[in-house]
């Protein structure tokens, strides 16, 4: 039993880092029908910064609190600023272009993101400095360490707030509008263009976060990070239905589940033929599975038919 | 083949024969003029053109023909090198001939294709790209694990000493003498994979033009108005993904035979990514885009693997950036600025042109 709840905790929350991924790709998805390979490499290199910043103050006998809140906001602005220049360089001039040609675009931005993040870099794996100790609490025999209750707080607070922003404002409204007929809203006086650009950079802002909670959690950062992390969230949008706010946070959480779940029993149930190594298997194969039966996903609308 | 030919290079009737003779010529001094010219490693970097070139028409006839769009491409292609490595080395002591071995693992190939199309292809557009990457995946993994508890593919160190490509006593693996001229390991592949890659151009060609071909078009155009007009979309889908999967495990088990060497780490998504890139930056749907982007995706980052180091040193008179970054540095940058001044693909097929002319939203 302990185990179990162990392995849902573990679960939970890698999900949750995933929902915040996906949500980059799902919000971009829904309001342009593109899907930015480059996200992936955002995360990384929001990881990246806050590395930097905190090896950086920390000699500095600073407070941790205030380390962690200049980091974080130190990288979510550099991201933020990298996702505003990536749609504009990259995505706008072909938004009317054949469909595969921005997925090419996205495909040279992350192999320029990853490049550049290995000369700043290096080639190595960083150990990220450890913020917090390591108390944890114990519920029912599993383990839970204080890094994982911030990081589900955080992402529950994130995803929350996003919600709000989205359905709540004026903001969101105008997404919405843009998301569902861009011509149409532009003739209601929406700025599609301003909106597209502020999705792209709210999705950088969580990328961000997201690459420093699994950094923290793992302790480790490295440029090739965002690559699989990447892979692993836009399959979590896809689960829960691409283009669906709450389809991406559903989506990313069961994935995170699915794979400590599998990685965990995987050994028994095959009688130890297939070990835990094989846990990425397990995620797509699920994926394929629930694709098979619900093609738009578990929170996605029918669509008819998409030109 | 002429009729083919004149389609393919756009003259009229009468020079076709003289294109004929003299693209076959160039063809044929080829190896011989750049091994004369820049090295022998450059012949090797043709080889391997031409295996891209397979592949990429490979993927063409799934992406760029029926406008199915296939992120694990790569799998198919490691489908067939496996085949051939498992059955053409000392891993389980078998050494079957190539001409048995090719074949079985572009059928393995093929079979795969269906296997991977029969669930998935009721999924549009971009689902359908996540689940082909997803299995993709899968494949790289199972490569990568089933070393345990029975060794099968050797898990990550891969499988090495794999049999050269040989008929009877002639072997391409090492050089050999031709009515008195010497051809050297690769050359000989070189001619090999050339007749391969004429193999598949003719066949793509054959395709395109055929009521298959005609079909696939239709169903990229507007998958309901081609179901409307009698074509078995899932049926003919299905033959656009097993197609594409045999050329895949085709040039896969050519590549097994001449690398000696496969492990899984060919075999990734980045490799998937590379041949779309080709595809589409070429030109999707002309053959002649696929195999110009297919020669310039091999070349470029040679190129740069060359020019990279040493144009440093020229211009500042020292190395200022490692020579690899700056190697994916530029090549991330061609494909984007490629991709902008060209949304289409640098020759794009006379129809696609069309499409993307007329004001309705172009599709894929």
């Amino acid at each position: 039993m302990d185990i179990f709840l162990q392995q849902v905790i573990n679960g939970l929350v890698q999900g949750s880092v995933y929902s915040m991924v996906a949500l980059g790709y799902t919000m971009v998805y829904g309001i342009l029908g593109l899907i930015n390979f480059a996200h992936g490499e955002i995360v990384m290199i929001g990881a990246m910064v806050a590395l930097s910043v905190i090896q950086l103050l920390t000699g500095a006998g600073f407070p941790i609190f205030f380390i962690l809140l200049i980091s974080l906001m130190l990288s979510m602005i550099v991201c933020m600023i990298i996702g505003y220049s990536m749609e504009r360089i990259a995505y706008r001039p072909l938004r009317n272009a054949p469909r595969l040609a921005p997925l090419i675009t996205a495909i040279g931005l992350s192999i320029v993101l990853q490049t550049l993040a290995m000369m700043f870099w290096g080639r190595e794996y960083h150990s990220f400095p450890p913020l917090f100790t390591n108390d944890s609490v114990h519920i029912a025999g599993a383990i839970i360490t204080e890094v994982q209750i911030i990081i589900i707080i955080v992402a529950m607070s994130m995803m929350g707030g996003l919600l709000m922003l989205v359905h709540r404002t004026r903001l969101g409204r105008a997404m919405r509008a843009v998301a569902e007929n861009p011509s149409a809203a532009a003739l209601m006086g929406v700025n599609s263009n301003s909106v597209i650009s502020i999705t792209f950079v709210l999705g950088s802002a969580l990328a961000a976060i997201a690459g420093i909670m699994i950094s923290a959690n793992y302790g480790i950062a490295h440029y090739l990070m965002g690559a699989l992390l990447g892979l692993k969230a836009f399959t979590a949008a896809v689960l829960g239905g691409i283009g669906n706010l709450r389809g991406a946070m559903l989506g990313g959480l069961l994935l995170g589940l699915i794979e400590s779940l599998g990685a965990g029993y995987i050994g028994d149930l095959s009688g130890g033929f297939l070990g835990s190594h094989y846990q990425d298997v397990f995620a797509f194969f699920v994926l394929i599975a629930v694709l098979i039966f619900r093609p738009s996903g578990l929170l996605g609308e029918r669509v008819a038919e998409r030109a | 083949m002429r009729n083919a030919l004149e389609r393919f290079l756009m003259i009229d009737k009468r020079n076709a024969w003289l294109a004929f003779a003299l693209l076959s010529i160039i063809l044929l001094a080829l190896p011989f003029a750049i091994d004369g010219l820049f090295g022998r490693g450059w012949v090797r970097v043709l080889d391997f053109a031409l295996l891209y070139i397979m592949l990429a028409l490979g993927l063409n006839i799934v992406v760029g023909y029926a406008g199915l769009l296939d992120l694990g491409y790569v799998a198919f292609f490691a489908v067939g090198a496996y085949c051939y490595a498992l059955l053409g080395s000392p891993q389980f002591g078998i050494h079957l001939p190539f001409w048995i071995v090719l074949p079985l693992g572009a059928l393995l190939a093929c079979f795969f294709g269906v296997l991977l199309g029969a669930p998935t292809l009721r999924l549009r557009g971009d689902y359908l790209a996540i689940v082909t990457l997803g299995f993709g995946e899968i494949i790289r993994i199972f490569l990568n694990n089933l070393n345990a508890p029975i060794n099968i593919t050797n898990g990550p160190q891969g499988i090495s000493i794999i049999d050269s490509i040989h008929v009877g006593g002639f072997s391409l693996g090492r050089a050999q003498e031709i009515f008195g001229i010497a051809f050297p390991a690769v050359h000989l592949h070189y001619y090999l994979f050339l007749i391969f890659t004429l193999l598949v151009i003719f066949v793509s060609l054959r395709l395109q033009d055929s009521r298959i071909g005609r079909a696939w078009a239709a169903i990229r155009e507007d998958e309901i108005a081609a179901s409307a007009m009698g074509i078995n979309t899932r049926n003919i889908k299905l033959l656009a993904f097993a197609m594409g999967a045999t050329f895949g495990g085709l040039a896969g088990g050519l590549f097994a035979g001449f690398q000696g060497f496969i492990s899984p780490e060919s075999f990734g998504l980045t490799e998937s990514i590379m041949i779309l890139c080709m595809v589409v930056l070429g030109g999707m749907g002309n053959i002649g885009g696929v195999v110009f982007g297919g020669i310039l995706l091999v070349v470029i980052p040679e190129l740069t693997r060359h020019l990279a180091g040493t144009a440093q040193q020229a211009l500042l008179g020292k190395t200022v950036i490692d020579p690899e970054s700056l190697r994916m540095l530029m090549f991330g940058l061609a494909l984007i600025l490629i991709m902008l001044w060209r949304p289409a693909g640098l020759w794009p097929s006379s129809q696609r042109r069309r499409e993307l002319t007329a004001s309705a939203p172009p599709s894929v």
